[in-house]
């Protein structure tokens, strides 16, 4: 039995047979319909007035500099981010640890029991304080620019010119706005696939989002390079070879995230690649004074509030286990030493470990984590500067330049989030997929992080 | 038809008239959604920089296309 | 706990996450991408959707409200699409919202810059609805590329309200949701003058009009049902199935009641 309305869908196949006809028929009515009343109510009065949007693109999509102009861009954010955020950082950080200590005074003077002072200052005070130093300049300095260049137009020309590359590995071209969307937060990054189209390809757009590196792990980024490999040069060009060092990463991600889109095509996500159509908007010129203003005030606080929201109950948990003693250990202790063996493969330490995996919930966390671990099994008290960092790290927890790198690259790689998790599997409701998410960047990471060491080891470089 | 030949290999910086679309199904309505219908002028703009897609205005915006798909306009000089 | 907006109705505002608990007129942001609907969207309801300059920025359709004269509206930003013949999910989405939550009034947002292509997109919302106001917008973006458009002329030949607008710097919002209490409230009565199409396909439409009249009652648009059957359009005609079985219901109940 046809329903009434399959009946007029017969009916209407039977008046206009040729579907393709019909469609074009239509589409051409209205096209010239709308051409007719805009000729009759639209006057361009000088026709010859330049066209900026095009003269700009002919330089930013062009076969020379088309490529170098991005790179150039990429390396100038951030080291804008990271010159910029080097003295404020360092401003926030002593004024929060001067708070700390005031408040290890009122504890004292109320006579508080130490575990409490422990758990509150040591504990939740310190995480707060570490993430929001270490957080808020570069993300301050960071999100208005990024927004300023989407303002602008830049992104779509990024997808234009990547688009061959994607297109290579079986991949969509808005793939690269999507990553685009993953430096602010890797969880929108996600909501923003669903402007690819095909399902498979928006599929290999989720599974390799966390290739790149979100605002959470921006500063484990920064701070690593500045210590490390920034540190290990003279004072004047610290900061460029810190920035060389996170653009080289972000590169390296971007390169790793192409392979495995092509490697998805190849294997669990076979077939060709769908169309694929973009517009490219002409230049628009940003209100600069809204935009930083917004930036700062929507985007920079809802992403710290819900950092601190996390890195409070966190900074807690992190100080009763590393207070919690299991025979003459502590629990932290206990359970990072078992990992510690397999870290050591990786080129990092047990510790790096329990911090990337205790920091689930959110990746700005880990190095608070790592930190609070490091300094409860240390007679360190203080910890207000680059300077001090480096001096846990190094000289108390016997790090060199590999572990800084491998920590790194595997902050780069390793299982998304938890609020990322979450979106995937609320926009896929699929638990596969969800599962693929962890297990793709994980082997990523642990394997780029073995043959990092193993090299390194191999050839004496450390 | 003579002087006939497909959107992708027409030289940037000039112009090309649309006189029929060749693909089915989807692809055709998102071509003529885009506003590439019979009749249309449109304008070559540039290539990226691997030479794929590439940019056109087609009636005002500009729009960049894989060789896949303007391979399946066809134009006249 | 009480009757919700139109619960007796089809055309249910429920299935696209509607729901007003008073008569709160529905407003629907559509639009080409790119043209502003979400700064748009910001500027009416002073909330902070995220607005970004290329297509696509807005994939999650978010709803806010605005109160004028003492009335509360409710709005909601759909997804930019350039047409609604349904190729794409965002189309679908859009559509489908214009066609059956039948929102009081669908703003069509227009680049300026670019009428020809979005002028498109206006001619068939009309198709579905008579309620449409045009928002010109970006005719900052417009003055400063020296096109002036004759907002008088064009909303006459459309027969449509044309509001100019530069959604940015907050200009002609005043403006625009005057309109659209005008318009709510019948002050002003839009008749669309819609396209036409070849003799061929009009017979047609005429043809299956008289035959959808009685089905599906005055509720939608028939002549826009008429092309999408000649178009063949299959996601429509699905969701047209399902609104014929409860417009059936509906009918067999009234005359139960009767
Ligand atoms: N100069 C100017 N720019 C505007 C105006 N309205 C919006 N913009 C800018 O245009 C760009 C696009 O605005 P959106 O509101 O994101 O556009 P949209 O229609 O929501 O786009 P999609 O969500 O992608 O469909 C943004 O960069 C806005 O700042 C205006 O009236 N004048
Ligand atoms: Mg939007």
């Amino acid at each position: 039995m046809s329903s009434p309305i399959r009946q007029l869908l017969d009916e209407a196949a039977k008046s206009c047979p040729n579907q393709n006809e019909v469609r074009d028929n239509i589409v051409k009515s209205i096209y010239s319909s709308a051409e007719n009343i805009t000729s009759n109510t639209q006057y361009v009065e000088d026709k010859k007035s330049t066209d900026w949007s095009r003269k700009i693109d002919n330089i930013l999509t062009s076969p020379i500099w088309g490529f170098p102009i991005m790179l150039a861009l990429l390396t100038t954010v951030f080291w804008i981010t990271i010159a910029g955020a080097n003295v404020p950082s360092s401003m926030l950080a002593t004024g929060l640890f001067w708070i700390e200590d005031r408040l290890t005074e009122v504890f004292m003077a109320l006579n508080a029991p130490g575990w409490l002072r422990g758990f509150l200052v040591t504990g939740v005070y310190r995480s707060l304080a570490w993430v929001v130093s270490v957080m808020l300049p570069p993300m301050a300095i960071f999100f208005p620019i990024f927004t300023l260049l989407e303002d602008l137009g830049y992104l779509p020309r990024v997808a234009f010119n990547m688009d061959r590359f994607f297109k290579k590995a079986g991949a969509h071209g808005k793939q690269a706005l999507t990553m685009s969307m993953g430096f602010g937060c890797n969880a929108a990054g996600i909501i923003s696939c669903r402007i690819i189209e095909s399902p498979r390809e928006r599929l290999i757009a989720i599974l390799t989002n966390n290739f790149v590196p979100c605002n959470g792990r921006f500063p484990i980024l920064i701070a690593l390079a500045t210590i490390f490999i920034g540190g290990s040069v003279a004072a004047s060009i610290s900061s460029i070879i810190a920035t060389l060092t996170v653009a080289g990463l972000v590169v390296f991600g971007i390169t790793i995230t192409l392979f495995i889109s092509w490697l998805l095509s190849k294997t669990l996500l076979k077939g060709v690649p769908s169309s694929f159509t973009l517009e490219l908007p002409p230049y628009r010129k940003p209100k600069i004074g809204e935009v930083i203003v917004r930036s700062i005030l929507d985007r920079t606080i809802f992403v710290l509030t819900r950092a601190m929201i996390i890195a409070a109950p966190a900074g807690g948990i992190v100080w009763i286990m590393a207070n919690t003693m299991v025979g003459d250990t502590s629990l932290l202790a206990a359970f990072a030493s078992w990992l510690n063996p397999f870290a050591q493969l990786m080129g990092m330490d047990g510790f790096i470990l329990t911090a990337f995996i205790l920091g689930l919930p959110a990746n700005e966390i880990v190095f608070p984590i790592l930190i609070m671990s490091y300094i409860s099994g240390s007679g360190m008290l203080e910890l207000s500067s680059l300077e001090a960092l480096r001096h846990l790290l190094v000289d108390e927890n016997g790090w060199t330049w590999l572990t800084a790198l491998c920590t790194m690259v595997f902050a780069l790689c390793h299982w998304p989030c938890g609020t990322t998790l979450y979106t995937i599997q609320k926009e896929q409701h699929s638990w596969y997929w969800t599962f693929l998410a962890i297990a793709i960047p994980t082997a990523v990471g642990i394997v780029t992080c073995m043959i990092i060491n193993l090299l390194a080891k191999g050839f004496g470089l450390v | 038809m003579k002087g006939s030949i497909t959107l992708d290999t027409v030289p940037s910086n000039t112009f090309a008239l649309i006189t029929s679309i060749n693909a089915d199904g989807p692809t055709r309505r998102r071509l003529l959604d885009l506003g590439l219908v019979p009749g249309t002028r449109v304008e070559v703009l540039q290539r990226s920089p691997m030479g794929d897609p590439v940019a056109y205005n087609i009636r005002g915006a500009v729009i960049a296309l894989r060789k896949e798909e303007s391979s399946q306009v066809q134009t006249s000089r | 706990m009480g009757l919700t907006y139109q619960s007796t109705g089809i055309t249910s505002r429920e299935n696209f996450n509607i729901t007003c608990i008073s008569n709160e007129p529905v407003i629907a942001l559509a639009g080409n991408p790119n043209t502003g609907k979400s700064t748009l969207f910001n500027a009416l309801t002073g909330l902070r959707q995220h607005t970004g300059n290329w297509p696509g920025k807005t994939v999650l359709q978010s709803k806010g409200t605005y109160i004028y004269n003492t009335r509360k509206y409710l709005v909601v930003d759909l997804p930019g699409t350039y047409s609604l013949l349904a190729n794409s999910v965002e189309e679908e989405v859009a559509r489908d919202f214009i066609c059956f939550a039948k929102p009081e009034v669908t703003i069509v947002v227009v680049d300026s810059t670019c009428m020809e292509r979005n002028l498109n997109m206006v001619l068939q919302v009309m198709e579905i609805t008579s309620n449409v106001i045009v928002c010109l917008n970006l005719i900052d973006e417009a003055r400063r590329k020296k096109i002036q458009i004759d907002t008088e002329k064009l909303s006459r030949t459309l027969g449509i309200p044309v509001i100019p607008t530069a959604a940015r710097n907050k200009e002609g919002i005043e403006e625009l949701m005057n309109t659209t209490n005008k318009l709510i409230s019948g002050q002003i009565k839009p008749r669309p003058n819609l396209v036409k199409y070849d003799k061929k396909l009009e017979d047609a439409i005429l043809h299956l009009e008289s035959k959808i009249k009685p089905l599906l009652g005055d509720e939608l648009s028939t002549r826009w049902i008429a092309l999408r059957l000649l178009d063949r359009d299959t996601k429509l005609i699905s969701a047209l199935e399902d609104f014929y079985d409860k417009h059936k219901i509906l009918e067999m109940s009234k005359e139960v009641m009767a």
